[in-house]
């Protein structure tokens, strides 16, 4: 032992006030909140928060939402995709308005995360409202050094139901055609007419065509629906990819 | 309630485990004590309910760890647990 001060404990994890600063409609069924936190000790791309709503009765429901802005934005964005009938998602996508308070804790995570810095080719899988965690992971890239971008090459595959659900749309289209990022759209329902991308869900020959090959060195992250993200990181593995380098995140139907 | 649809992942339990520990688990590799197969506890499968949670080896399904949550106490079980490494943050 050294007479050297003990290190300061980490910092618990504590519940805060976050007010609305922004909305964005994103989808006809996803919005953006833009929330300025007291404190925020920053946060790392694919992480993600808690929010509660308590009742006046005192019933308490709390759910997970990953966080849209990159680490470099002051501000924290959820973007909330409305679950109908749902006992959160509806009040935060449909009632929150600018000026107001949220329940707040975060940032939460340590596995679904990237930094530029790791370097390396990057493969981001997306089902739905699973791009929201991606998203803060290109937005973080775009934000780094040419040099840096250039270490990390991207190919992301984004499955929305609609061309009207694809979330980020135009941000998407901009970020694709920035170097090094390659972006693949694959539309399940309806497509609209002169549709050039993918029209069915996520397959093999589809990660065969979009997936960098070979893997080595490739690091996957994958959010989504339970059943898109665990297909899809079967396949992967089936093609190649090493287990420990394909990095999952499954969104429930609860909201 | 276990269906296939419920399942989420140890990502979502990063919350709730941060209440009980110090720094973020969901990095930290947990051990099952049932085949032994290391995982990420953000990849261990996770059943959520009402009271608390469950997370469950993807290999052998072994229930690794439950938190519940009653309004007198917060109870975690490790039973299928060998233990956890967490790596030390580089500074």
């Amino acid at each position: 032992m050294t007479d050297a001060e003990p290190a300061a404990p980490p910092a618990r994890l504590e519940w805060r006030v976050a007010t609305v600063v922004g909305v964005r409609d994103e989808t006809p069924s996803t919005r953006t909140l833009v929330l300025d936190v007291p404190e925020w000790p920053g946060h790392r791309a694919g992480q993600h928060v808690d929010v509660r709503l308590v009742a006046e009765d005192g019933y308490q429901a709390q759910r997970s939402y990953s966080i849209a802005s990159p680490p470099e934005s002051a501000n924290v964005e959820l973007t909330i995709e409305c679950i109908k009938d749902a006992e959160v998602s509806p009040y935060l996508h449909d009632v929150l308005q600018v000026g107001d308070g949220v329940e707040i804790r975060g940032p939460i995570g340590g596995y679904f995360v990237w930094e530029v810095q790791q370097r390396g080719p990057l493969l981001l899988v997306a089902g739905g409202s699973g791009i929201v965690p991606l998203m803060a992971m290109l937005r973080h890239r775009a934000h780094s050094a040419t040099a840096e971008q250039a270490r990390s090459p991207v190919h992301l595959l984004y499955s929305a139901r609609t061309a009207d659900d694809i979330i980020y749309r135009e941000e998407l289209e901009a970020i694709a055609k920035s170097a090094g990022v390659s972006v693949f759209i694959t539309l399940t329902r309806d497509a609209p007419a002169g549709w050039t991308g993918y029209r069915r869900r996520i397959d093999r020959a589809m990660l065969e065509e979009v997936a960098w090959r070979p893997a080595r060195n490739t690091r996957a992250f994958v959010c989504g629906p339970t059943p898109l993200v665990e297909a899809t990181a079967n396949l992967l593995v089936d093609i190649g990819y090493d287990a420990k380098r394909v990095r999952t995140e499954r969104f429930g139907p609860t909201g | 309630m276990q269906t296939e649809d419920m399942r989420l992942d140890g990502n979502a339990a990063g919350g709730p485990l941060r209440e009980l520990f110090a720094m973020d688990m969901t990095a930290a590799m947990a051990t099952c004590s049932g085949c032994g197969t290391a995982r990420a506890v953000g990849a261990l499968l996770e059943y959520g309910h009402e009271m608390g949670l469950i997370l469950r080896c993807p290999h052998c399904n072994m229930p690794v760890l439950r938190m519940v949550r009653t309004p007198r106490f917060l109870r975690l079980d490790v039973t299928g647990l060998s233990f956890i490494a967490i790596d030390e943050p580089v500074s």
